[in-house]
């Protein structure tokens, strides 16, 4: 169990020293910089006391000697402000380009991981990986490590400079200090469990309220809104308690290593009091007591500050494992190689496609189908019956586990992907609206399309009118959040998208769903111009914007079980026939 | 932030205790050098070693006493800070809830939820931050100026320059990079955004091949993002260099000054050991403050985002505490003259609507995608009040009623199929606690949704998922449609809650519905014009104004838009000559 928790720590360090490699000369730079700061920041108390020394008493100080060392400490100080400041510098350019390059990758990813990924996980989930775990990364792994770095060189700086002047005081400061270690490792291990529980609170809290913030129409029209609230003040009480137990006893660890930092002092004082008495020779002076006071504190303090440290690797640890679970996700596989599809004359060929999205519950078995080229294929049938996931195979979202799809004679595996989606264009019940103008969005498959060619495809998706309302016309911003377009009309911008883009197959399922019939039938006739002698797929629930197909399909359980035209099916008296009667009842 | 600290509420004593606490040990710490110089000037000048013995064992004692007083203050400051994060989160969460959708509408769902989860916490370590740490700094450097007051006025000066001058530095550092991180937020937040569009839009972004424009869009967000972070680091990484300089630039001016001064024989060598052990002590404390500056600028902000939320007063106002009497003769719900605009002097979403209903009436509402039915039905629960005219329940005006007795006279089916995770039975006694399993089944069997649940394993006990997202679109909707009548209202409102359903079971759900026993009056609003035309009244909406207002067959007649859009229904069926629909009609 330790060791596969090691090897998994192990595996996620590797990840993020992948990303900080082109960094690594930035990182050097960094470490040379801080050497030279924490130098020069300590090499300041041995000066100090050498002044000191020069100050005894009255009549006799030797303010020359003091003057001079002033001007060396003048110096020091110059050094650490210029180095300090680069060495963060160089450090916080390194963490930040390592961060944005691991968001980039893992948005990429995003890209390129097969669609299945995306419908089947939390996309907040997937969100937090992209965006928040990469900045805990920076946090905790390069920061930490370089605090960890200058920590180790002043504390092995601090020695080296300790023992050149006293060896026997340097030991009672090396030996005490470490106990504050031991400390702090007990506090953070008492604590860890503590913080898993304040963690789990934490996202219980956040289910709760995300599910009653999205349905809050529903929570208000119920009169749920005290309910609501109770549960809610329920959690947060768990919350409150367990976050004072973790933050009390987590926030031990800095007053117990400043207490064993006091030993150190009082035990430097003691010492070094009681040497300088029986030396009277001047082999140690007050001043170098002075100096080793101030040691003292610089050396404790990369201990005191090493379990801050410790637990910021330990989360960028747990981050980097989420971020590279992410990364290792397995993508589609690559078609590069793949020719385009050249020429598309419209035809699809289905021959015994299995396909589930869960091993366990097959859902299409052995489906056949022949679309000719240029007809108008509708698929109807009831909710679950899998009109969707054949969508969903046309347009290679998904593979067919066994048996195969040809385009134009072509299998759909053997031409890249992007050419087949490009031969249809999509229209989607749910639509997609990103924050951008209304001209963006529209021309989001023709990035280059004439602000003429934009608004002609508007008009033909009858939103034109709508969109010269709005405040900046084209050039409005809207988000899929906003309240300031409905569903309608949103479903009409992803229908002007495809009036612009022109695609040789059309697949529409449930496009009009939100919208009303009269401007449907406007739309279904500017489809119907553009369809001329392309082959289309439609879904949908009014069997009356069907009836007029070339090829009805009638599904059930995943298979076709009926095919034909209107006139054909209706006299079939089957499946059909009653689901088109029934809305006339 | 101040605005927020009336939520440290009930725990008024440790907020005050803390920081006590900390000033206390803070004195503690300010004596040791005292008694450091005693060492010098009077055990080692003496040649007293008792003497240092005895000073070594007050050291340790104000050690111990620190520890206690530390322990003391971290816990308080654990209670406070927590305590006060939860009343935060619970009267944030009330207050949200208090709010009616026109100001919900202005944050979003996502907006809310980062702020009820993390800007509290936020906030709340910020109020941590402040009490374990950020009181010791101010502490230190006035405890330390009357230290060196007391020991030498003269020099004391010192250290009031290099308080004011490193007062100004942390001012002017915090308040440069506070805009920066605004910016940052910012940034992240659209970076946030461009990762969850490309998650919902996963099919629409391969549609079209737009995976390579989805990736340099984001990689220019997270490049931008790091500039800024650049930026604000190197900015912020001033304020070590800089305090480091001015307290050793003063540690310069206390050893110049002050070896003059011992020359005079008005000090001595201890007092000058002791001087600069206060300023190296208030180095220490301030390099915390700097290091806590983000934090702090962090917490600002997210106290900022929450203020926002909780100055907007609820525009709807639930002032009625008793319901009115029913007036005899009147009908069960009326609009008199109503209008209704979302943004004040915006366009009108509704204008002058006026109809009558009577309990066991249906009045059915159809019009073009954004004619106004949605909002319509929105203003009878009061989820936004009129702008103008009566909308009235059992003759008094639903403002005179108190929201909750007017709300459960209400049931209503969004157009939204939202249900909550938990049993389907907690989902279905949503709007009546007390419903017994019978009604609950009699309300699945009129939505018909009896069918599904009984074949389901674990019948009403089943799980909901969040959202309800193990449920087809279908089911959702009929389940939903269940939950409104199992609480039996007086009004239903059906907001296009059969969309998903095919012809026949939405026409069976109709007739279940009319022969409910508790007979409601039935808002139902669609656009398939057969699902209404068995109406008692049917309101025509045209960009939100009545067009048309009466029965179906007088409708015909009379209303234009009314016989188009029944015509934009029918018209394959005129094409094959089946006349059936016609006929109907």
């Amino acid at each position: 169990m330790k060791k596969q928790k090691n090897a998994k720590a192990k595996g996620s360090i590797k990840l993020v020293l992948k990303f900080m490699r082109p960094y690594y000369p930035l990182i050097a730079l960094a470490l040379l910089f801080s050497v030279i700061q924490i130098a020069a920041t300590l090499y300041a108390p041995v000066i100090i006391g050498d002044a000191i020394d020069y100050i005894i008493g009255t009549d006799n100080v030797n303010l020359e000697q003091v003057m001079k060392r002033a001007y060396i400490l003048m110096g020091l100080i110059a050094a650490v402000m210029v180095f300090q400041w680069l060495a963060s510098l160089c450090t916080n350019k390194a963490a930040m380009n390592t961060v944005r390059d691991m968001r980039c990758a893992a948005f990429n990813k995003l890209n390129r991981v097969p669609l299945s990924v995306i419908d089947t996980r939390a996309h907040g989930d997937l969100l937090s990986r992209v965006v928040n775990d990469t900045d805990l990364i920076s946090d905790g792994l390069i920061q930490g490590f370089t605090q960890l770095f200058s920590g180790i060189v002043t504390v092995v700086g601090t020695i080296v400079f300790m023992v050149s002047l006293n060896v026997s005081v340097t030991l009672v400061v090396v030996l005490i200090t470490p106990v504050s270690i031991c400390v702090a490792y007990l506090i953070a291990r008492a604590t860890h469990n503590m913080f898993k529980t304040q963690q789990n609170k934490r996202g219980e809290l956040s289910g709760l309220t995300e599910e009653a913030l999205s349905g809050i129409k529903v929570v208000k029209a119920f009169n749920r809104e005290e309910i609501a609230q109770k549960e809610f003040d329920e959690v947060d009480e768990e919350l409150r308690k367990v976050g004072t137990k973790a933050m009390f006893y987590s926030a031990l660890t800095n007053p117990g290593t400043r207490f064993v930092n006091a030993i150190v002092y009082a035990a430097v004082a003691v010492v070094g009091a009681l040497m300088v008495i029986r030396s009277p020779s001047g082999a140690f002076t007050v001043g170098m007591l002075s100096c080793f006071l101030s040691y003292a504190h610089q050396y404790t303090k990369p201990f005191n500050e090493i379990t801050g440290v410790v637990t910021e690797l330990q989360t960028a640890s747990a981050a980097a494992a989420r971020v590279k679970e992410l990364l290792e996700e397995k993508e589609e596989p690559a078609d590069d190689g793949l020719p385009a599809l050249e020429y598309c004359d419209g035809s699809i060929e289905i021959e015994h496609a299995d396909f589930s999205y869960v091993p366990s519950r097959p859902l299409i078995k052995d489906l056949n189908l022949s679309v000719l080229p240029g007809k108008r294929v509708a698929i109807v049938g009831p909710t679950g019956c899998g009109k969707t996931t054949l969508i969903n195979l046309l347009m290679r979202f998904y593979d067919v586990q066994s048996g195969r799809i040809l385009i134009s004679d072509t299998p759909v595996t053997d031409i890249t992907r992007s050419s087949l989606r490009g031969a249809y264009g999509m229209v989607l019940q749910d639509s997609w609206i990103f924050r951008g103008t209304v001209a963006e969005n529209i021309a989001y498959g023709k990035p280059d399309a004439t602000r003429e060619e934009i608004e002609n495809a508007a008009k033909r998706a009858h939103i034109h009118s709508f969109i010269e309302k709005l405040e900046k016309g084209y050039d409005t911003v809207i988000d899929d959040e906003g309240s300031s377009i409905s569903q309608g009309e949103k479903q009409l911008l992803c229908i002007a998208r495809i009036m612009l883009t022109q695609p040789p197959m059309l697949i529409l399922d449930e496009a009009t769903s939100n919208i009303d019939t009269r401007t449907e039938q406007k739309i279904q006739s500017a489809f119907a111009a553009m369809m001329k002698g392309r082959t289309s797929f439609v879904i949908a629930h009014r069997l009356s914007t069907i009836a007029d197909a070339d090829l009805i399909l009638v599904m059930r359980d995943g298979n076709v079980i009926e095919q034909g035209t209107h006139a054909e099916l209706l006299g079939r008296g089957g499946f059909y026939a009653e689901l088109y009667n029934s809305q006339f009842v | 932030m101040h605005k927020l600290l009336g939520f440290l509420k009930g725990y008024r004593a440790v907020t005050v205790l803390g920081p006590l606490f900390k000033l206390l040990e803070a004195v503690g710490e300010l004596i040791i050098p005292l008694v450091v110089a005693r060492i010098i000037d009077v055990g080692i000048a003496g040649g007293n070693s008792a003497y240092v013995w005895k000073m070594g064992g007050v050291m340790l004692a104000l050690g111990a006493a620190g520890l206690a007083l530390a322990i003391s203050a971290q816990y308080m400051a654990a209670r406070a800070s927590t305590g006060f994060g939860t009343n935060l989160r619970g009267a944030l969460y009330r207050h949200i809830h208090s709010l009616s959708l026109s100001e919900l509408d202005r944050f979003g769902t996502a907006g809310l939820l980062t702020r009820i989860n993390s800007d509290t916490v936020q906030a709340q370590t910020g109020v941590a931050m402040f009490i374990r740490l950020v009181l010791r700094a101010p502490f230190l450097v006035a405890g330390a100026l009357v230290m060196a007051i007391s020991i030498s006025p003269k020099i004391s000066v010192i250290f009031l320059i290099t308080a004011v001058i490193v007062s100004i530095i942390l001012w002017l550092v915090m308040s440069r990079t506070a805009p920066y991180y605004r910016k940052i937020q910012a940034n992240l937040d659209e970076v946030s955004l461009l990762t969850r569009e490309t998650l919902s839009g996963a099919r629409v972004v391969r549609a079209f091949s737009n995976q390579e424009t989805e990736q340099r869009d984001f990689f220019a967000s997270a490049e931008s993002l790091k500039k800024k972070n650049v930026k604000a680091t190197a900015l912020s990484a001033l304020l070590n260099p800089l305090t480091y300089a001015v307290i050793n630039l003063a540690v310069i001016a206390v050893l110049y000054f002050g070896g003059k001064t011992v020359e005079t024989g008005n000090l001595k060598q201890g007092d000058v050991i002791a001087l600069v052990n206060y300023l190296s002590q208030i180095l220490l404390a301030l390099v915390v403050t700097a290091n806590l500056a983000v934090t702090f600028t962090k917490a600002s902000a997210s106290a900022a985002r929450i203020n926002e939320v909780f100055a907007v007063t609820p525009k709807i106002i639930d002032s009625a505490t008793e319901a009115p009497e029913p007036k005899d003769g009147s009908a069960k719900l009326s609009f008199e003259n109503v209008s209704f605009s979302y943004y004040e002097g915006g366009r009108s979403a509704l204008s002058d609507i006026s109809f009558s209903l009577n309990k066991g009436e249906t009045l059915g509402v159809i019009g073009s995608t954004g004619s106004g039915k949605s909002t319509l039905a929105n203003l009878i629960p009061r989820f936004y009040d009129a702008s103008g005219g009566e909308i009235k329940v059992d003759g008094a005006n639903v403002k005179d009623y108190p929201m909750r007795e007017l709300r459960r006279k209400i049931g209503i089916v969004p157009q939204k199929a939202m249900l909550f995770s938990g049993t389907l039975r907690d989902n279905l006694k949503f709007g009546n606690e007390n419903a017994t399993d019978e009604q609950l089944f009699g309300a699945l069997e009129a939505a018909q949704a009896l069918d599904f649940v009984q074949k389901l394993p674990d019948g009403l006990n089943s799980e909901v998922a969040r959202g309800g997202k193990n449920f087809s679109g279908g089911q959702r909707q009929r389940l939903t449609v269940a939950r409104a009548l199992a609480s039996e209202p007086e009004i239903l409102i059906l907001d296009d809650s059969s969309s998903a359903l095919d012809y026949a079971t939405e026409s069976r759900m109709r007739h279940a519905i009319e022969k409910l026993p508790f007979k409601p009056a039935v808002i139902l609003i669609s656009q398939r014009a057969f699902s209404l035309m068995h109406a008692t009244k049917i309101l025509v909406l045209e960009d939100g104004a009545a067009a048309g207002y009466g029965t179906h067959s007088e409708l015909l007649e009379s209303c234009d838009v009314y016989r188009e859009i029944c015509k934009s229904q029918t018209k394959t069926e005129e094409n094959d000559n089946d006349g059936r629909a016609q006929e109907q009609l």
